[in-house]
Parts: structure tokens; sequence; C-alpha cells
């Protein structure tokens, strides 16, 4: 499928793609999206840049295999759920910042917790498919 | 206290960190443990003596009453002096017997756990604390038959002995839950309050039967007694602590702590009776025929464990008082013929009684304690075991109608039981020295000194009673009896019966030991019976399980992915149909439904047309594609029903999916024809009524009244208590992250499987 249109439109693609995922990453709180579906789309943008221009060339871009995503996404995910308890709250309280950052808006352990999320899932669909795709 | 208890346990956690360090000649350090705790027990005696007993609580889970409630008292303080003395003495001999061993520091690590499990056991008054510990027991117990983990019959044996005592663990487990049920408390202490609620209640026969089972197995009781000589594959020092002075008395001691609780009944002392006398014979007799010097000390060993459940089960003040006393006296002179036969096995390399005599002339000191140890055995005055075997006599001349075929029992298991100790304590040191034996020379001190200490102790109780009899043996029986009894230990009882029958006993033990030689020939008549025992029984059931297993796995498991979803969907049609005509009622209220809008007729027609596609289609991209469409339609759906989250996932998730199919479809043949019609058709049929099974329990689901407590709680508390609007995200980001974190952590361990299923292929493929 390396048609010249579709690896043009690709290479454009991936950055829009991913932009988009981190905005549905984090509007996720208060608008539909969240970790789950961002990392969804992140992984496609990733996968359809492999389909036009070989995982090769994606794996290039990446740098490291994705699998390492997941132990950083799952410590990330930990170390939210697990802070409260230093501050004397349960397992999962939510902590938060008194005055929203720009751009961002609010910010928390819960959106630690779904970067954490967004992490494993890119990690986890860029393993299988790649996997898969070198094996056979 | 709760330190002494738990030191064991910091012990063996210590030893993997500076294990190296002590594996030389330094691992007799490690002996100073039990020694410590040995002395901290003994400062108890005054105290218990007086008849005052102590408790110690620790708090664990006081939620679920599982707490570390301590109860030292007379039955305790024996104990936990058996297990620490004795323990104290194989931590030394093991120092000598296993010097240099590569594994010695893992060695004491499990001798530590099991001696805090075991001084856990005996001091818990929770009964959820005593079966935990009962299990580590067991578990330490596997650990250290299978040390030699590369013989495979050591395996073997150390699995045989967790499954049997495991199994009877969980019965136990379950006998607890039930008292605590009754009674209401998991205390023993308080447990005893309750002896009339507990006997009269419906219950009460299922409680005896769990505890029975939890006491059988651990003591070895026929028909359980078989992985006790299986477990003689375990290092000698192994088998002295465990197999025949601590850890095999667990049920024992179970059978006594329990006597104030359950005892007194005519159930209880019926089945102990029974049980009991059946295992001392049977083993007493086996142990006459066997050649291997552990083989005839470990089914010696039940044969006296079966006497203990016998003397518990006659239930008499006599009979009560006599299990105490034995307890110790076995204890003594079963330790000294365990150590001594590891010195035999060290020294000479072998264990098989027909070809040793004459060991006195290289290793005296062995000897002595061997023979001293022998003559407690065989209750010879003035030895201690002369004193336990009047008591038990005792015990059985005055059990009314049955005293004559009692006393009979008793008199034929002590004959064999003599014969027994004579054949491991006497014959390899008298007669001749065999001339390969004559370079033989004695064993370090820290290994031959143990055996006679104890040995010694068996004869010096006998002389003195009185040392042993108000600080020790009364309070044990009163622990048991839960009264002061009157009572005192007397080596002289006067011209009686009992001295009768002890002679007889004698009499007939030595008559048995001239005239019958050990040999190969004897060994072989046993085991011609072999076939019908109880472990060929307890195999070949463990064999049929085992088969069928595989079967049922060979035709479940077959590899075949179209069988796998076949059998999945047979099984959840055949549980639901089976549900929904049970009571169906198939109703649907056209008035609670919203108007049918023009965008969900269209989507459902794209929907059918997918499906026809999908099925009929001839080509497999048309088919992934028509799926494709399906989960696209799907997606609109929830739209329209204003799910935008869900609809965005499934959107997400299904051109993923699409991906994958066409990565993996892309490499395979063109489009074959793999099926024939006849599994078509039967395909069809199956997802037909799986798919009109739950179309049937959706609509069921329709008529259930609906519970919107939960949701509405998340939508008002969703911004106040999370900050957050998107109810969906926050369920999953905050209120239940939990789920998350593991849904998160079960998908990274699914894309390293088939990271690593893939991989490895490769690397199987290049291989070849």
């Amino acid at each position: 499928m390396k048609t010249i249109i579709f690896k043009t439109a690709s290479s454009y693609l991936l950055p829009l793609l991913l932009l988009f995922a981190i905005f549905i990453l984090l509007r996720g709180h208060y608008l539909p999206g969240g970790g789950f579906v961002g990392g969804l789309i992140a992984a496609i943008a990733f996968v359809i840049h492999s389909f036009a221009n070989g995982i090769e060339k994606t794996r290039g871009i990446i740098k490291f295999h994705p699998g390492f995503l997941m132990p950083i996404g799952l410590s990330l995910a930990l170390l939210a759920a697990i802070t409260p308890l230093f501050t004397g709250g349960a397992l999962m309280t939510g902590l938060w910042f008194e005055n929203p950052v720009p751009v961002i808006g609010m910010v928390g352990s819960a959106l630690f917790f779904d970067i954490g999320v967004f992490l494993v899932v890119i990690g986890v669909v860029l393993t299988i498919i790649f996997t898969i795709s070198e094996t056979i | 206290m709760l330190l002494s208890v738990l030191s064991g346990f910091l012990l063996a956690a210590c030893l993997p960190l500076v294990g190296k360090l002590l594996k030389g000649k330094l691992s007799i350090l490690l002996s100073a443990l039990p020694v410590i705790l040995f002395v901290y027990f003994l400062s108890f005696i005054p105290g218990i003596a007086n008849g005052e007993s102590y408790h110690f609580n620790y708090n664990w889970v006081p939620q679920l009453g599982i707490n570390f409630d301590f109860h030292l008292d007379g039955l305790s303080l024996l104990f936990t002096l058996l297990i620490t003395g004795i323990g104290s003495l194989v931590f030394i001999y093991t120092s000598s017997y296993l010097k240099g061993h590569i594994y010695l520091d893992r060695f004491y690590g499990y001798l530590a756990m099991f001696m805090s499990s075991m001084l856990g056991l005996v001091l818990s008054d929770n009964i959820i604390t005593l079966f935990i510990f009962w299990e580590l027991t067991s578990i330490s117990s596997f650990f250290l038959i299978g040390f030699n983990n590369d013989n495979e019959s050591s395996r073997k044996s150390s699995l045989l002995a967790l499954g049997i005592t495991g199994f009877g663990g969980l019965f136990l487990l379950a006998g607890m839950i039930m008292l605590g049920f009754v009674t209401g408390s998991y205390s023993i202490v308080e447990l005893m309050e309750q002896t009339d609620l507990i006997h009269n209640h419906p219950y009460f026969v299922l409680i005896l039967v769990m505890v029975f089972m939890g006491a059988f197995t651990k003591s070895a009781q026929f028909p359980f007694h078989f992985w006790l000589p299986g477990a003689m594959k375990a290092p000698t020092p192994v088998s002295t602590y465990l197999h025949s002075a601590t850890m095999v008395k667990a049920g024992i001691y179970l059978l006594a702590r329990f006597t104030p609780v359950l005892g007194n009944h005519e159930y209880w002392n019926t089945t102990l009776i029974i049980v009991g006398g059946i295992t001392m014979l049977y083993a007493a007799i086996h142990a006459v025929f066997r050649l291997d010097l552990k083989g005839i000390l470990a089914y010696s060993t039940i044969s006296a464990l079966g006497v203990l459940v016998f003397l518990i089960g006659l239930g008499t003040d006599e009979a009560l008082l006599a299990a105490s006393v034995f307890i110790l006296v076995h204890a003594l002179y079963k330790a000294t013929l365990f150590l001594v036969t590891g010195i035999i096995d060290h020294e000479t390399g072998t264990r098989d009684v027909s070809q040793l005599s004459g060991l006195n002339k290289v290793m005296l000191p062995v000897g002595i304690a061997a023979i001293l140890a022998a003559i407690s055995n065989a209750g010879i005055p003035p030895s201690f075991g002369f004193l336990g075997k009047d008591l038990i006599y005792e015990a059985t001349l005055h059990y009314g109608n049955w005293a004559i075929v009692l006393t009979a029992a008793a008199v034929i298991t002590n004959i064999c039981l003599l014969f027994a100790g004579f054949l491991a304590g006497i014959k390899p040191f008298v007669g001749k020295l065999p001339q390969k034996y004559e370079k033989l020379h004695l064993p370090s001190p820290l290994m031959y000194v143990p055996p006679m200490i104890l040995a010694g102790l068996g004869i010096i109780f006998g002389i003195l009673p009185m040392i042993i009899d108000t600080p020790l043996i009364k309070p044990v029986a009163a622990a048991i009896l839960n009264t002061s009894p009157d009572f005192h230990l007397q080596l002289w009882h006067g011209w009686s019966v009992v001295l009768l029958l002890s002679t007889i006993t004698i009499g007939g033990g030595l008559g048995l030991y001239f005239i019958l030689k050990p040999s190969e020939g004897l060994l072989a008549k046993a085991t011609r019976f072999e076939p019908i025992s109880p472990m060929s029984i307890a195999l070949k059931f463990t064999g049929i399980f085992e088969s069928t297993a595989k079967g049922i796995t060979n035709v479940l498991q077959n590899g075949y992915l179209r069988y796998y979803v076949i059998s999945i969907l047979t099984f959840l049609s055949v549980l639901l149909a089976y549900k929904l005509f049970q009571g169906f009622d198939l109703y649907i209220n056209f008035g609670q439904l919203t108007d049918i809008t023009i965008y969900e007729v269209i989507v459902l027609g794209i929907m059918a047309v997918s499906i026809v596609f999908t099925v009929f289609t001839r080509s497999r991209l048309v088919a992934v594609a028509a799926m494709g469409i399906i989960g696209y339609s799907i997606c609109l759906i929830f739209l329209f029903y204003s799910a935008p989250d869900l609809a965005m996932t499934q959107f997400s998730i299904d051109t993923l999916t699409v991906i994958l199919f066409v990565l993996v479809l892309y490499n395979l043949p063109k489009y074959l024809k793999l099926s024939d019609t006849g599994s078509r058709v039967r395909d069809g049929m199956l997802a037909l009524i799986f798919g009109g099974l739950i179309s049937l329990l959706t609509l069921e689901v329709l008529n259930e009244p609906l519970e919107r407590e939960i949701s509405a709680y998340y939508a008002e508390n969703a911004y106040t208590l999370a900050k957050g609007k998107n109810v969906v995200n926050v369920i999953l980001v905050d209120f239940r992250g939990a789920d998350t974190m593991v849904e998160i952590i079960v998908l990274s361990i699914a894309a390293i499987g088939v990271f690593s299923l893939l991989k490895l292929r490769l690397k199987s493929i290049e291989k070849e």
C-alpha cells in the first residue's frame, strides 16, 4: 500500500493525529474523551504511518521499542494511585492543584493516572500490531 | 511472646542474605535460636506448675476475629519444650551431619520456619491462626522432605506428604469455621465453656469428621498413614524433628486440645479407639517386616501415634494421663533412634539392618545411646518407657466391658514395637563386626552427644519421675482433662496385673527378637499385600483423576480456536436457555419504547446487509470490511443514544481490529473452502441460537426495575468529589480507578504474551 498519495498524507497525518490524541486525552475530564480513546487514536496514527512507509520507518520515528511505554505508563498510573497515601488520603483519592494551568486546565492526580492509561494503551496496541506484522 | 513465635520466620527471612557467611563452621551458631527459646519456655515452668496459664494477645485482623491470641498452659508448654529442646539438638546435629552441603543455609531456613510454625500451632488460642500455622508446618515439611530435590522419589514423596496433609488441612479449616459459626467464637478457651451447645448442635457430627480428618492426616493414622514412610526420604535430622518428635504429633496435640471441647462423647471415643487401634496394630506388625532402619522407625512411629490416638479415644483420666506421659516417652526414645540411624547411615552408608552388626566396637557412645533408647522403648525398668507402658495397660484394663480386647491389642502392639526398637537400637551394635566396617571411627561429638542426652533423659525420668511429675506432666493432664488431676508418677506400682502384662510384653518381644531374623524373604512376604494397601489405592485414585483431567483437557483444549468458541458458546447457550425457560415471561412494553427514527432504520438496514455479506462472501477481505461496517454502525447507534465516549472508543477499536485482520489475512493464501456444508450449518445454528438467546435476555432485562442509585450517585458527585464533568471518564480514572489499574495491567500482560509467543516461535524456526 505504498502509494505516493498515502505516503505524503501519512507524514502530515501523524503529527496531526498525535496532537488530536493528546487533545482527546486532556479534555477527557470534562468532555467526551480520555486516556483510553486518546491512546487508541495515537496508536492508530503510528499504524497508519507504518502502513504507508513500512514498519522500519515508524520504528525509526519512535526510536525505542513501543513495549517500553507499558512499564512507564503503569508506573505513572501506580504513582498517581498511591501518592494520596502519603498525604493521608485513601488509595486513589483525587489530589488537585489549587489553580488551573493555562491551556490544560485543572491538573490533578487523575490526569496523571489518565496519562498512564494513555501510554499503556499505545504500548500495548503497537507491541501487538508490530509483533504480528513482523512475524507473519 | 509474639517475637519468640515469629523469630524463626525472621531468621529464615534473613538467611538468604547472610546465609553464605554461615555455611561453614559458623553454622552451629544458628543453634542459638532454639536454645534461647528453650530456656525462655523453661522459665514458664514454675508458674505453670502452680496451675497458672498465660495469655498474650496481639491484634492481627480483629474485624474477622483473627488474632494472635497465644495461650500457654501445660499442654502447650510440653510441646513448646519438645519443639525447642529437640529442635536445639537437631540444629546442633545438623551442623555436623550436613557439613559442607551447599544448601545448608537453606536447610536451616526451612528448619527455623518449621520451628516457628510449630510453636505458633501449639500456642494459638485462636483456631484460625492455629489452622494457618498448621498449614505452615505442612509447607515447611514439604520443603524439607524434598530437600534433595534432584532425586525424583524425594520430590514424589514430598508432594504426596503435602497432598495428604494439605487435604486434611482443608477439612480442618472447614471444621474450625463451623465451630466458629456454632459458638460465635474462634477462641479455644471460650469454646470450652460452650461444650453442651456444641455437643447438641446438628453440626456436631460434621465438625467431628472435619477435625478428625485434619488430625488423622497429619498424624498419619490409618488409612492416611502412607505418606509418613515416604517422608523418610528427607535428611535424617528432618525425620527426627518433624516426622517423629513434633510435626506428626500436631494431630495428637489437636485431639488433646479439643478433648475438653468435643470429647466425652460416644462418637468421639468410639472413632478414636477404632482408628487408633487399627493404626497401632497395623503399623506395629508392618514394622516387624522392614529392613530399612528408617522404614522400621517410620512404621513404629505410626504405631506410637496410633497408641496416642487410642489413648485419647479411651478418654478416661488414666488414659489421658498415659497419653501425656507417652508423648514425652516416645519423643525421647524415637528421636534418639532416628539420630543414631542418621549416624549409622552417615558412617557406613547403609541402613539395611540385616547387614549391620557389632558397631559397638567402633562407636561405643552411639551404641550406648541407642541401647538406652531401645530399653526405654521396650519398657524395661527402670526406664521412663516402663512407666509409660504401665500407665497404658492400666488405662486399658480399667475400660469396662472391652478391657480384655483393648488390653490384648495394646500388648500385641507393644510386643511388635519392642521388637522394632531392638532391631533399630540393638541389632546394629551387638554381635560380630563385619570386616568392611572395621575402619570406621566415631563421628564428631556434635552428632553423638545429642542422642546421648535424649537417651539419658529417658532413663533419668524413669528413675526419678518426681522431676517432671508436678512441673510438667500434671499441668498437661490438667489441660486435657480441664480439671486438676490427683496422681503421682511412680516407677514401682507393686505386684499387679499390670506388672504381669509388662513381663509378658518384654518376654514376648525378646522371644520374637531371637526367633525372627530380618531378611529379604520376610520383606517380600509383606510386600505381597502392597496392591491392596491404602497407598496403592490412593495412588490409583490420583492416577484415574489425572487421566480423566487429561482426557477432558484434550477434548476441550484441542488447540483449534473454532472449537473453543463452539464449546464456550454451547455452554453459555445451555446455561442461558436453562435459566430463561425456567421463569421466562416475554413481555415488551411498547409504550415505554421511544419512536423509531429514520436514521435507526437506515443503520439497521446497513448492518443487515453487511451481515449477509460477511457470511456469504467468497473473499476474506470483503468479510473483514463488512464486519468493520457492522462495528461502525454500532458506533452510530451509540451516538444516537447519547453515549459519545462509548462510540469513540468502539470506533477506534473497530478500526484497529480491521487493521489487525488485514495484517494477518493479507499473507494468507486465497480463500479456501476449509469447512464442509455440515459444519457450516452447525455453526450457523449455534450462532442463531446464541444470538436469539441474547436478544431474549436483553428483552428480559428491560422488564427488570432499573436501579438508578449508583449511576445517580456518580452523576451527582462527579464534579463535587472528582472535579470532572465527564462522568464516564471520572468513573474510569477516579471512582473505579482500581479497576482501570488492573485492566491496564491485564492489557500489558496480553501484549507481552503476544510478543513472547510470536518471537519465541520465530526463534525455534531459526534453530531449525
